[in-house]
């Protein structure tokens, strides 16, 4: 029987992480993220916990601490968000290139300028190339699991690779949900202690991140995206065996929600699922056959698993809560990729939705289907994504004509 | 003029809490310019992020609000770029000497002309009560609920050392001198630093059981004593202020004028 608790989402982080008994932790403060850190220091203060806690004096410093400690054979843990990962980005491509195993979770924040402490995507989206694998969840409860199978995955010896559990900020870490817990006995059979081949053993000295011969960069980097590419069997594998545990299944890859027969499919990550999910109901109810692949692991992208899904869809319309500036934005742009030149390929229409914690509701997802079904009449894509919810207003004068979102 | 002229009243009202010393540390800052008479537009003020560095939005000068620990290297560029301009940099404890310890003693050691002032509340304000590297040992703050290990830098020994011309510190207590101080650094040619000793009554107030601002402020006061004054020499555990350095030394946007005049003199 699992223990239930209606608790804040970062507390439930915090309790995941215990559950996995990292043996070295270190964090910097930056909200949205600080509650789960403070839970931690306090847990381990309080002698619930048994893990070194590094308090550093920047983001930078704590990535390196964990990605040292991870080198010397620990399980280690950090969090951060926006600016804070960002600062921690020059470490994070080093740690990937090493092969370190450990977990940052990612509370989802605004990047600066202007300053916004509000929730979109764009912090971890700028992480995407790294070489950090990428989860993204949309509940308290779902961020528990995802933490400990987090672990699992990240130390598996064919992925060897940071894990980020990219998680909304507010919207999760600051709201209250029921969330289960498993027992501690259930998580220590599911993840074994960390006992890595290759540390730091001064039995047995080897060296990471040396100088290589020129010619062969690219060869590790091949390896890095190898690792994430034929790892993604071994990632549902672990997310199904966590589930017959847990008894709770959140997905693979991917959750495909009402997508068998649907022609107009949204493709969406993070908190925002939620409320998609429900004007999917309100339309299904309205007799339209409108579905949604909700991604949970954005890095390694899994292409094959939304293909099966959108075989028969007309349109799929990709809400992103980031953007490439000057370009579009990463969701959409991965999608197009894979299926340019399918023979058969539905049309994209890709929306950014929710930047700066621009509202995501319910009227904003049949506005972006409507948008949809006139592509599908159309036949056409956009000119350029469409930014939902952009207040023309508040803009400079001319944009009116701008081909934001405007049909081919 | 007024002081009302150097706000900005559009912001108001500021997000400072009530019996926050940052408000204390604006309102002498404002007295000194005035009384300095320097131009509004003469004057370039940068920030980087925390309660503190907020001023930068209040204040009606040419303002740089940044990132957080990155302040003093946005203003290394701004005054390489314009040396005629006061450059003011207020930031947080956390902001200058954690994160941004590394620009900090790059910018003493540079000399550069630039004023930087440390509003020091011993604690991250800004993200819920953290300690900083100035919290010092045994203090409480939420991530660490049964004391702080660390030991704090000595901010003045630091700026010393890195090569500061113009060190000093004070309190938020002390207000007169306070405004005294931040004269003579503005003025003063190099790198000149002034850590404010401030109060944060919302957490680190809390947190260590300090009670109030007032109390907080009454701590200031007996907690300090003028630089090698009697009451720091029968109780040597008290916290001088005062200036520690004023020196006449080569200023780095000074230097570069004359390297470059060498070089093109062939
Ligand atoms: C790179 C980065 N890391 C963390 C933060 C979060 N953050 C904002 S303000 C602050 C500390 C503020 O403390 P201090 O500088 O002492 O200023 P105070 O609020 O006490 O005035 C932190 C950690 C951030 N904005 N950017
Ligand atoms: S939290 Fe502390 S530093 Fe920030 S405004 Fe309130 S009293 Fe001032
Ligand atoms: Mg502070």
């Amino acid at each position: 029987m699992q223990e239930t608790e209606v608790l804040e989402g970062s507390e439930a982080v915090a309790f995941a992480v215990k559950a996995c008994r990292p043996q070295v932790i270190s964090a910097y403060p930056i909200s949205p993220q600080t509650h789960i850190v403070e839970a931690l220091a306090r847990m381990i203060a309080d002698g619930e916990m048994d893990s070194e806690y590094v308090r550093v004096e920047s983001e930078f410093s704590a990535a390196s601490v964990i990605s040292g400690a991870s080198a010397a054979g620990s399980r280690s843990y950090t969090a951060s968000s926006s600016q804070g990962l960002l600062l921690m980005t020059e470490v994070l491509y080093a740690s990937a290139g090493m092969r370190l195993p450990f977990v940052i979770t990612g509370v989802n924040r605004a990047i600066s300028v202007p300053i916004s402490i509000q929730v979109d995507h764009q912090d971890t989206i700028s992480l995407r190339d790294s070489g950090v694998i990428q989860f993204y969840v949309e509940s308290s409860q779902e961020a528990y699991d995802t933490h400990i199978a987090a672990f699992k995955i990240a130390e598996d010896p064919g992925i060897l690779l940071p894990v980020s559990v990219c998680m909304d900020g507010w919207i999760l870490t600051h709201s209250y949900e029921r969330v289960s817990f498993l027992e501690q006995e259930e998580v220590d059979r599911f993840l074994p202690p960390f006992k890595p081949k290759n540390f730091l053993d001064v039995n047995d000295p080897k060296s990471w991140g040396s100088y290589a011969e020129e010619d062969v960069l690219m060869e590790f980097k091949y390896s890095i995206h190898r690792a994430m590419q034929y790892g993604k069997e071994r990632i549902k594998e672990i997310f199904s065996e966590l589930a017959t545990i847990t008894g709770r299944d959140h997905g693979g890859l991917i959750e495909a929600y009402r997508t068998r027969d649907a022609e107009v499919i949204l493709v969406a990550m993070g908190s925002m699922v939620g409320t998609i999910k429900e004007a999917i109901d309100k339309l299904r109810s309205q007799g339209q056959r409108v579905g949604l692949i909700k991604i949970r692991c954005y890095r390694p992208f899994p292409f094959e698993d939304i293909l099966d899904n959108i075989k028969v869809a007309k349109v799929v319309a990709v809400m992103d809560a980031n953007f490439s500036m000057g370009s579009e934005g990463a969701l959409g742009m991965d999608l197009k990729a894979k299926l340019c030149g399918r023979r058969g390929a539905p049309l994209v229409l890709d929306c950014v939705a929710g930047l700066g914690g621009r509202e995501v509701n319910e009227k904003r997802v049949l506005e972006i289907v409507e948008r949809a079904r006139e592509v599908e009449e159309s036949g056409l894509p956009l000119d350029e994504p469409y930014w939902a919810g952009l207040r023309p207003e508040i803009l400079p004068e001319g944009a009116e004509n701008d081909r934001q979102g405007k049909i081919g | 003029m007024s002081v009302r002229e150097y706000l900005r009243e559009r912001f108001m009202p500021h997000l400072w809490c009530p019996g926050c010393g940052h408000g204390i540390i604006m309102n002498n800052l404002i007295r000194a310019i005035e009384s300095l008479g320097i131009k509004k537009n003469d004057i370039v003020m940068v920030t980087g992020i925390g309660c503190s560095s907020r001023i930068s939005g209040y204040l009606d000068f040419h303002t740089l609000h940044t990132l957080h620990g990155r302040a003093l290297a946005f203003a290394t560029g701004v005054k390489l770029a314009r040396p005629e301009l006061k450059i003011i940099v207020p930031m947080g404890d956390g902001d200058a000497i954690a994160i941004g310890g590394n620009h900090f003693i790059h910018a003493a050691r540079r000399n550069i002309d630039i004023t930087a002032i440390i509003m020091n509340n011993r604690v991250y304000g800004m993200t819920g009560g953290q300690f900083s590297p100035l919290s010092g040992y045994g203090t409480l703050a939420t991530t660490a609920p049964y004391g702080n290990i660390y030991e704090a830098f000595d901010t003045v020994e630091l700026a010393r050392g890195a090569g500061a011309s113009f060190v000093a510190r004070t309190t938020t207590y002390h207000v007169r001198s306070m405004k005294e101080i931040i004269e003579k650094a503005i003025m003063h040619k190099g790198f000149s630093v002034v850590e404010i000793l401030s109060q944060c009554p919302t957490y680190f107030g809390r947190k260590n059981k300090r009670g109030d601002a007032v109390e907080m402020l009454k701590y200031l006061k007996e907690s300090t004593a003028p630089i090698g004054s009697e009451r720091k020499r029968k109780n040597p555990a008290l916290i001088e202020r005062g200036i520690f350095v004023e020196e006449d030394r080569p200023e780095y946007c000074a230097e570069y004028e004359k390297i470059v005049e060498k070089a093109q003199k062939g």
